[in-house]
């Protein structure tokens, strides 16, 4: 018998970490968000910023991606047109299941000053939102506090099973 | 180049304009005082018939008729005004059944700019200034695309800025500032079927709407209720409490019952 007894369950001394599987995804899912670059108007000069050294959004995993096939989040910075709007909704379908959509700034997401015919008045209009981010442009700090908006909401969801279909509008 | 305009007596500004009031165009000089300009217009007279010939702010204005536009501008191009800076049309469809298209000309050598109107009724085609002046093919698609003016032999007449399948001309005093019906559902029709409007629902053109029923986007401060709850018929009341409700220590409360309202200034 050993001088000092090590009572593994108590103690906390077991090498092994308990943990749901939900936790594991979703801690694996919200730690590296892929952004799809979408830079659309001058959000994106601000969406580049957070990107940069100063606020040095790979602190938080999310890495700027050019594809739709890697990314997980995508951006959508800036004015939405009507003619751009078929391609949003290609990009969106493009990216694989599960993905995430932020909107950030006035213009996506209500079409902003641009009241006219031909901007889309709210990129909701044709793919479902998740975080909606306002300002106009909303300075760099605010769209890391909406990816960790974003993160917190990805930790609440079932990693499980399939997620429930978003609504649209 | 801007108009200048002198800072002296900027105190004596008006500081709002009547809604329909009409400015006054600029005055129409005779050519009589810049010979220059009258030898241009002789030369130009000899190729075309020139309708109107005035001096705007020191450029040359000449009016011609609407079939004669390439010809003229070819006589102006071999006169030294080798730059076409811009070229657009003026809708005057209301009053007088028509466009007024202009060709803003500039010669290096001369210094000077010239413009060159015509009045093209509706419907009627407009010959493409493309092959002399290169920049003449965008700024007529363009007019194409916002006004529907169609040019004869342009190598390429293709809406520009708007897409392919857009319905109506934009720039026209008639369309609407928020689109017609079709501008309006463009983008759900050309995704998800027609069938989808009733999903989607018509555009909020409201940017500063507040639905005090919706309880999913919508939250009042300080009558908070649950995500999603239908309180269509009616809601809890939910006072607002404060946490110094009992009184705080040195502070006195101000009540209605111990308020004393001055009947005078003191």
């Amino acid at each position: 018998m050993a001088q000092h007894e090590v009572n593994y369950l108590k103690s906390g001394g077991l090498p092994v970490v308990l943990t749901t599987v939900d936790h594991l995804v979703n801690w694996g899912r919200s730690n590296s968000l892929w952004a799809l670059t979408y830079g659309l108007a001058c959000c994106a000069i601000e969406m580049m910023a957070s990107g940069a050294g100063r606020y040095d959004f790979d602190r938080f995993g999310t890495i700027f991606r050019a594809s739709p096939r890697q990314a997980d989040v995508m951006i959508v910075a800036g004015t939405l047109t009507k003619k751009h709007a078929e391609f949003i909704r290609r990009l969106y379908d493009q990216m694989s299941e599960p993905k995430w959509v932020i909107s950030m700034g006035s213009c996506a997401n209500t079409g902003g000053m641009f009241n006219t015919y031909a901007t889309v008045q709210g990129c909701d209009r044709i793919i479902p939102v998740d975080v909606y981010l306002p300002g106009c442009a909303p300075r760099p700090e605010t769209l890391q506090y909406a990816v960790m908006v974003l993160q917190q909401k990805i930790r609440r969801e079932k990693a499980s099973r399939k997620l429930p279909p978003k609504r649209l509008v | 180049m801007r108009q200048y305009k002198p800072q002296a007596n900027a105190q004596k500004k008006v500081y709002y304009s009547d809604r329909f009031y009409e400015k006054p165009s600029l005055p129409k000089e005779s050519l009589e005082a810049f010979p220059e300009f009258a030898k241009e217009l002789e030369l130009l007279s000899q190729e075309v018939k020139v309708l109107e010939s005035y001096v705007e702010r020191g450029d040359w204005v000449a009016y011609i008729e609407p079939k004669e536009n390439k010809k003229a501008l070819a006589a102006l191009k071999r006169m030294g005004y080798e730059i076409l800076s811009e070229m657009s049309a003026i809708d005057y469809l209301e009053t007088r059944h028509g466009f007024e298209v202009f060709y803003q000309l500039l010669s290096m050598e001369k210094h000077h700019r010239m413009r060159l109107k015509l009045f093209l009724p509706e419907g009627m085609e407009l010959e493409s200034a493309n092959d002399l002046f290169r920049s003449a093919d965008w700024s007529e698609r363009e007019m194409y695309d916002m006004f529907g003016i169609r040019l004869l032999h342009h190598p390429y007449l293709k809406r520009i800025l708007m897409p392919d399948d857009w319905s109506g001309y934009p720039l026209r005093k008639s369309y609407p500032l928020h689109g017609d019906e079709a501008a309006q559902w463009y983008e759900v029709d050309k995704i998800f079927g027609k069938e989808y409007r009733e999903v989607v629902g018509p555009e909020n053109r409201d940017a500063a709407r507040i639905d005090r029923y919706d309880t999913t986007r919508f939250a009042r401060m300080g009558h908070e209720v649950p995500y999603g709850e239908d309180i269509s018929l009616g809601e809890k009341e939910t006072p607002i409490r404060y946490q110094e409700e009992g009184g705080v220590v040195i502070v006195e409360k101000l009540t209605p019952e111990n308020s004393k309202q001055l009947q005078e200034r003191k």
